[in-house]
């Protein structure tokens, strides 16, 4: 008999109200699966505050809180003192965030959260835009892309922020990032993250069909795609920032092909592609660097 | 054991009686005093709770939100800017209905930057659901905690205490201070039936409705209504544990005065003493302080002002376009009850001095003003 890989518990039940092949879904089925049922969850807005579904009903079976827009990772520091204070130091806290509340309007208390190393799993499931409000653009918005607030005309031209960066610099235990494409891989990152005392980041590509108008079916695909064509690169950093490992056991993939399905790049014309390209392959060598260079370094 | 203490201190060593589990503040003059006594205290272990040096103050509330839906007693302090950026996270306070306690110095909104008195940053917040309750002395600062602990917990709603800037909140005074086993006999601790739990999940929060939202509304209005009774029984309570009885007005000298000055915070006291100096002289005047904000006293206040013939309510701030508030409030509590001028007079903005002397030039002025005009008196305005 062969042991199953992924935990069978489902956590996540149906009756969600998320659109067809929505990736933060799974994102969050694969999340509770590694953790467990001894978890408690805080979820500011996003579009997770709508597919929980409505008072008096919940998709998913563990205590959630839902919070201001802003406040994910102070309002599970908070909770998770609370719990500490009534005797409950077994129950893993998360704070689960979109990456508009992870980027941009919730990075103020992530980054106080992480400064003061709170004993929290922070969780940004990264659909690359504000989806909860019709597709405007978020901080994590590829570069490339259309949204409602950058028509075609006016696409995205800036790159998509570093928040693996940003998180290292504050020195925090574990960072990592991943893809519904790679449940295993995620699995296996929750378990890590369960064990680990302090703050600890994980960022998962998440698709969305309806922002990034793509088939619903497509949605693993693209989220594998993402990884291959190294658009989304999977990593862990590790000893306090100090040390990074890039996952790269794959056939490379092109850009190309990853943008093909999704209409948020339709209106790219072949030198803005190339141009596109061009840019994540020295992305791509620039992070291989790093890590090459701090394997060599003491970590903290 | 009496101490000497300033008006921030006593708010400190009231969480300290309360047994806070969870405190979480953010720095601003002048209430910072209140959180740097209350990390040495949570430091060197004389209260046992976790203080969470958050970096802002709308994440102090977040974090009180947190380990209040957790279970937690929480409490945090702030003054003016600070309560206004916190405002987002005080309504989710009251929507999620948690008994989080907060002690606000009053001070004055910018621009133009100031650090001195006046109400308008917790009257901002009037209408949000928290039960607001104003003090008047160090001692009554420091008893309104446990109180403020009580009152929230049983009716699940959030308290604010407010105290003045500088004129409490730097100003020594002997103040008893309270025991912590003897507060244990008052304060049971926290133990909410519904929390956050792993053992028992529930979703909180989520996505209601219009078949829902309203009557969860309802049932906010209906605990702020119950917190009337509770107010004045945990009020007697107290005085039975610690001989310092609190209610939700305090009239002084009112029973046979023709006109009554409606006072609020350490305007209060100093208006008590100008009472006294005009009773001296033959003047029937009387004084009504209001403690308690939210839920209105609406009972009290009219019991004690339908004896008088004229009512002037002083304000420390103004809503504008429409009166300071004070005198809103208590022109609406005595709709329909009498027809006395009830006669309103803005002082002491930003800090300005509120002196016998300015008391007394109201109450003069009080005496011959006949109906609410102009529409607005100000006081000691250099036009
Ligand atoms: C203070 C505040 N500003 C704006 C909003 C409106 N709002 C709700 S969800 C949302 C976008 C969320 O985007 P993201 O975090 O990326 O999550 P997603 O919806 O993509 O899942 C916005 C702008 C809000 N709820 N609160
Ligand atoms: S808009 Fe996108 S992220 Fe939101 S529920 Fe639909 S598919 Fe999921």
């Amino acid at each position: 008999m062969r042991e199953a890989r992924i935990p069978t518990d489902e956590i996540m039940g149906s009756g969600h109200l998320a659109c067809q092949g929505c990736g933060a879904t799974m994102a969050m089925r694969f999340a509770l699966k590694a953790l467990g049922r001894q978890t408690a969850m805080v979820i500011p807005a996003c579009c997770w505050s709508v597919i929980d579904g409505t008072f008096p009903h919940s998709a998913v079976d563990i205590p959630i809180f839902h919070t201001a827009f802003e406040t994910a990772a102070v309002t599970a520091s908070g909770l998770k003192a609370g719990l500490e204070m009534r005797g409950d130091h077994e129950t893993t806290v998360v704070a689960w965030a979109g990456d508009g509340g992870t980027f941009d309007i919730g990075l103020q208390s992530l980054s106080g959260a992480a400064e003061r190393n709170e004993d929290i799993i922070y969780v940004c499931y990264d659909n690359e835009a504000y989806m909860n409000t019709g597709i405007q653009r978020s901080s994590s918005t590829p570069v490339g892309s259309w949204t409602t607030t950058t028509p075609v005309t006016n696409y995205k031209k800036r790159p998509k922020k570093n928040m693996v960066d940003i998180l290292a610099a504050h020195e925090i235990p574990y960072i990592a990032t991943g893809s519904v494409a790679f449940p295993e891989d995620l699995i296996r990152k929750f378990h890590k993250a369960k064990d680990i005392k302090g703050t600890k980041y994980i960022q998962i590509l998440a698709p969305c069909p309806t922002g990034w108008k793509l088939s619903p079916e497509l949605t693993v695909w693209a989220a594998r795609k993402a990884v291959t064509s190294k658009v989304y690169p999977i990593m862990e950093v590790t000893e306090n920032g100090n040390k990074i490992a890039v996952w790269k056991e794959f056939e490379p993939t092109s850009f190309k092909e990853y943008i093909k399905p999704q209409g948020r790049f339709r209106h790219l014309k072949e030198d803005e592609i190339a141009k596109i390209e061009k840019d994540i392959e020295a992305r791509w060598q620039r992070l291989l660097a790093k890590e090459e260079m701090l394997s060599s370094i003491p970590g903290l | 054991m009496k101490k000497v203490v300033m008006g921030n201190h006593a708010v400190s060593y009231g969480v300290r009686a309360s047994e806070a589990k969870v405190i979480s503040a953010y720095p601003i003059t002048p209430q910072t005093h209140v959180v740097e006594l209350l990390s040495e205290l949570v430091a060197n272990g004389e209260i046992d709770a976790k203080f969470i040096k958050v970096e802002s103050e709308h994440s102090a509330m977040a974090a009180c939100v947190g380990a209040s839906a957790a279970g937690s007693r929480a409490f945090t302090a702030t003054s003016s800017q600070g309560l206004l950026l916190m405002t987002e996270m005080l309504h989710w306070a009251v929507g999620a209905r948690l008994p989080i306690v907060l002690t606000n110095v009053n001070r004055a909104i910018g621009p133009p930057w100031s650090i001195w008195t006046d109400q308008n940053d917790s009257l901002s917040m009037r209408d949000v659901g928290w039960i607001q309750i104003y003090c008047e002395s160090n001692q009554e600062t420091q008893d309104a905690i446990p109180q403020a602990f009580k009152i929230a917990e049983e009716v699940q709603l959030p308290v604010m205490l407010v105290l003045d800037a500088f004129f409490l909140s730097h100003t020594y005074e002997i103040v008893d201070l309270l025991d912590v086993e003897k507060v244990r006999e008052f304060l049971p601790p926290y133990n909410p039936e519904l929390k956050i739990d792993p053992a028992d999940p529930h979703s909180f929060g989520n996505l209601a409705s219009a078949d829902y939202y309203m009557e969860l509304r309802y049932m906010i209005e209906e605990a702020m209504d119950e917190a009337r009774g509770i107010i004045k029984r945990v009020g007697r309570e107290f005085g039975e544990h610690f001989g310092r009885h609190y209610g939700m007005v305090v009239p002084y000298r009112c029973d046979d005065a023709d006109v009554i000055l409606v006072t609020s915070g350490t305007v209060a006291s100093t208006t008590r003493a100008v009472i006294d100096e005009m009773r001296d002289e033959g003047i029937k005047i009387g004084a009504l302080k209001i403690r308690v904000l939210r839920p209105f006293p609406f009972k009290e206040v009219s019991e004690v002002l339908c004896s008088a013939k004229k009512v002037a309510v002083l304000d420390r701030n103004i809503s504008f376009g429409n009166h300071g508030i004070f005198y809103q409030e208590v022109k609406s509590a005595l709709y329909g009850k009498t027809d006395i001028p009830i006669l309103g007079y803005i002082l002491g903005l930003g800090g300005r001095d509120v002196t016998p002397k300015v008391i007394r030039e109201v109450a003069d002025k009080a005496i011959k003003d006949k109906n609410p005009e102009p529409y607005i008196n100000w006081i000691g305005v250099k036009k």
